[in-house]
């Protein structure tokens, strides 16, 4: 605790935390809090009674729940081997791989719905019809999250110390027993932060439920939809937005206190220094085996879109891209321009909140950093709906921002900063805090401890949050949707433009401009993930 | 580049020596399928000195429940897009800053409404693809067809209670069975279900991932006149004629209004865009670019765009708003549960 206690003063914690509660404040609290508000006041008691009335909701709120703990789970079985493989491993095409399971994060949840009924709907290539059914949006529940496990997760995993589990395999423990005993503890700090993150998703789960799971499936989230959209039932809105933050607030407080009981001190070391290469045959084929499987399930829905982008006028070739790149309704270079910068200007943001936020976290126990990180993920688990039409009654005044541009990036770096912070959280909480005592004792004062010991691990950890909110600024659809925003689309807008029209072409469109944004965000990861700052490392 | 400069030039000359309208721009919010030509949008900067910028937000529904919310406070100055189906909330709530356009002469009088000005006017209709059906069953010709277990399993619908579409083809069945008596639509929809309707949640997902006609599985489904008509129009390789149909009974006539929002920072300039709106060059740019038809009888069609012989099922406004929520309530009981 001296380490720990010695780094934060009052006004450090004022000087970290000031920006990232400003803009929460500014740009969530206060939006949200005011279209639940109006929807009260509108509703009064009567609504209340209604909505909880309708024997409805309980079927809707209980499927909402038991889903994201499925896929919460699922995502965390078929996630951890690939894991595991791609952080320990120094295997050919691993950052190819990497890059591969984080595309799906970003597609447009309708894109990768169509997807999958290609696979697995009415007339899918595999055969059977489970449109409708919980199985097809518990897979695509696992195919869009499996980037959180591998990145979160991976994160940690590639820099622990190897010689910890040599030395557990010494002293005879069978290779399940060090993985019980001796890795999966050290990562339960990111497993949780992981898990947290796609039961939020999972939880507050929109298109994915909504184009593979209707008529019958529905979540909350498609409930406040369905009363926001055609019906405007403002007050049934507020009170299913209220149920859906009460379940994720539980969820969070939970996660938050078994983080704190279960985070350990660890020293990490550099990520080429764990990684080796498989040693024998039968590791090998484990290994090529783990990749093979996953690779797969990632390939499958993304390979048939590509095919669809070639095929889907009738013909093999590049008619679609043609008629794409022709700029009839939206530009492509327009939309990618857009997409591209607004990440951009979202990731800075994103970093801006959630790198202070994460170092404040880490530093300080007790009840206020537990209700700080909790209110840091809320907006990742509240209903796009809520947060667009907040933005729309809220953001008039001082300064009428409902129709500036500017809202895209922050709407984006909300979704965004939660990334940031949870990917950085985990690791900060590791660092020893022998490493700053023994700065301490050998005479460097507590700004030179942190520039020294903490500073090249938050820079590297904040490389990996800015990896995540780029990818998900890139790939943002729902928040954006209920803003009124200039004209020129974001790719997600535009393809959900083209796909509102008819016309083998413009399908053909949606098809090759998601195609597109695949490349994108390969490249973009890519590039994002080489700025690591460099320096000697102690991971 | 060279256009761009010689057209912002124009327009300052413009804007300079004339004097309609002292407000030099204008703020038009509309739904995601709003579409006009560019050039279209210059003549009208050339015209009047105005700079048009338009705020997209979501479908109908989302962007007249924006306007709700923001009542007398609009994010901009003229709505774009509020339909039959959604008018009388809109009017209801006050959003509108009531507006008689001088050219309004050119709407026919059976679109004119209160306040607002009618802009275009589509048909939801089924659509079916006439190579899907057996050779001895011949398409389904009217409504009631539809619940013939020669069709089982055969239609894919919108939900009403998400889709705009599908909100307006369970009207267009009401008025066709009506709300009382020994057959309503209640009935006809129990037993379409029973006869196999498939239920998609929203217009792409029926029409792209279900009809056969797009690329799916269903024979027919809920889509708008002018479908097949933009299917021939957007095709490559190109096809002279359409390949789906469209079932000429029980479709449902949506008319699209744009008004004033209350409140607005440019109500003048607003004013003279819904003119414009009204005018032959943003008329004839409608088909192309909405695949909706124009509201004004004059008005020039693409050679495209056909016009099917339709006589379409209608509903007043203000009592599709006040028996909206609850039809569709009934409809998620009838249908779904």
């Amino acid at each position: 605790m001296v380490g720990r206690g010695a780094a934060v003063t009052r006004r450090t914690t004022l000087a970290l935390g000031a920006f990232p509660a400003a803009f929460l404040a500014l740009f969530f609290v206060w939006p949200v809090a005011s279209i639940i508000a109006t929807g009260l006041v509108r509703g009064g008691f009567a609504a209340v009674g209604r909505v909880l009335g309708d024997g409805h909701l309980a079927g809707v709120v209980w499927f909402t729940v038991w889903q994201a703990a499925v896929s919460t789970i699922l995502t965390i079985v078929v996630a951890l081997p690939a894991t595991w493989v791609l952080s320990r491993f120094d295997v050919p095409g691993r950052s190819l791989m990497r890059a591969a399971t984080t595309i799906p994060f970003v597609m447009p949840t309708v894109v990768v719905a169509t997807a999958f009924l290609a696979l697995l709907g009415p007339t899918g290539l595999l055969g059977v019809d489970l449109q409708g059914t919980v199985w097809i949006v518990l897979a695509a529940h696992v195919f869009f999250n499996l980037a959180v496990v591998v990145r979160l997760v991976g994160g940690v995993w590639a820099h622990l110390d190897p010689r910890l589990e040599d030395a557990g395999r010494s002293l005879g423990a069978s290779p399940w027993s060090v993985f019980h005993r001796v890795t999966l503890p050290l990562l339960r700090p990111a497993l949780a932060a992981a898990a947290s993150i796609v039961f939020l998703f999972s939880l507050t789960s929109f298109g994915t439920v909504l184009i593979l799971g209707s008529p019958r499936l529905a979540t909350v989230e498609v409930e406040i939809y369905r009363r926001s959209a055609l019906l405007l039932d403002l007050p049934a809105a507020s009170i299913l937005a209220i149920l859906q933050m009460i379940g994720v607030i539980g969820a969070l407080i939970a996660y938050s206190r078994y983080q704190e009981r279960h985070s350990v001190e660890q020293a990490l070391r550099p990520a080429g220094e764990t990684a080796r290469r498989p040693r024998s045959r039968r590791e090998w084929s484990l290994v090529v085996g783990i990749l093979g499987a996953t690779g797969a399930f990632v390939a499958g829905p993304l390979g048939i879109l590509v095919w669809r982008s070639f095929t889907v006028t009738g013909r093999f070739g590049l008619d679609a891209y043609r008629a794409l790149a022709n700029g009839e309704v939206v530009s492509v270079g327009t939309a990618a321009g857009n997409s591209i910068g607004f990440a951009m200007a979202a990731t800075l943001l994103a970093l801006a909140v959630g790198m202070p936020a994460a170092v404040l976290v880490a530093a300080k126990r007790g009840r206020l950093s537990r209700w700080f990180d909790t209110l840091l993920m809320l907006p990742l688990g509240t209903s796009a709906v809520t947060i667009g039409f907040g933005f729309v009654v809220a953001l008039d005044w001082p300064v009428d921002l409902r129709a500036s541009i500017i809202l895209v990036p922050i709407a984006h770096a909300l979704v965004a900063a939660p990334f940031v912070f949870r990917s950085a959280l985990p690791v900060l909480r590791t660092i020893r805090g022998s490493l700053r005592d023994a700065a301490a004792t050998l005479g460097a004062g507590p700004g030179r401890v942190w520039r020294e010991v903490d500073l090249p691990i938050v820079a590297r950890v904040g490389a990996v949050g800015a990896a995540f909110a780029f990818a998900v600024s890139l790939g943002e659809f729902g928040a954006t949707l209920f803003l009124a925003r200039p004209g020129s689309p974001t790719i997600p807008i535009a393809i959900y433009r083209f796909l509102g029209r008819p016309g083998a072409l413009n399908l053909g469109r949606a098809t090759a401009l998601s195609v597109v944004l695949m490349i994108i965000t390969a490249a973009a990861v890519g590039v994002v993930e080489r700025l690591r700052p460099p320096g000697p490392g102690l991971f | 580049m060279r256009r761009l400069i010689i057209a912002a030039v124009a327009a300052a000359l413009v804007a300079a020596s004339c004097s309609r309208s002292t407000e030099s721009s204008v703020t038009v919010v509309a739904h995601d399928f709003f579409a006009v030509s560019q050039d279209v949008l210059d003549q009208f900067t050339n015209e009047t000195g105005i700079e048009v910028t338009i705020l997209l937000g979501g479908d109908a529904g989302l962007i007249v429940n924006q306007a709700v919310l923001t009542a007398g406070n609009p994010v901009g100055d003229l709505l774009f897009g509020v339909d039959t189906t959604l008018l009388s909330r809109a009017l209801d709530a006050d959003v509108f800053d009531p507006y008689v356009s001088p050219v309004g002469g050119v709407v026919p009088p059976e679109y004119r409404a209160d306040g607002v000005t009618a802009i275009d006017v589509g048909d939801v209709c089924i659509n079916y693809d006439p190579a899907a059906f057996d050779p001895g069953v011949p398409p389904p010709a009217t409504l009631a067809d539809l619940t013939d277990p020669r069709y089982a399993g055969m239609l894919v619908v919108e939900d009403p209670s998400i889709s705009s579409p599908g909100l307006a083809f369970l009207l267009s069945t009401i008025v066709e069975f009506g709300d009382e008596g020994a057959y309503t639509w209640r009935d006809y929809w129990a037993d379409l279900r029973a006869n196999g309707v498939v239920v998609a949640p929203d217009w792409g997902t029926a029409y792209y991932g279900r009809f056969s006609g797009a690329g799916g599985d269903l024979p027919m489904v809920v889509s708008y006149s002018t479908s097949p008509d933009a299917e021939v129009a957007f095709a490559d390789p190109p096809i002279t004629s359409p390949t789906t149909a469209v079932m000429t009974d029980g479709c449902f006539r949506q008319v699209e209004y744009a008004g004033v929002l209350r409140g607005a920072a440019h109500p003048q300039a607003a004013r003279a865009f819904i003119d414009f709106m009204l005018g032959l060059p943003f008329q004839q740019d409608v088909p192309g670019q909405m695949f909706v038809y124009p509201v004004r009888p004059d008005a020039v069609l693409p050679d495209w765009f056909g016009a099917p012989p339709i006589t379409p099922n209608r509903l007043d406004p203000a009592v599709i708003e006040a028996n909206r929520d609850r039809w569709v309530a009934e409809w998620l009981d009838v249908v779904l549960r």
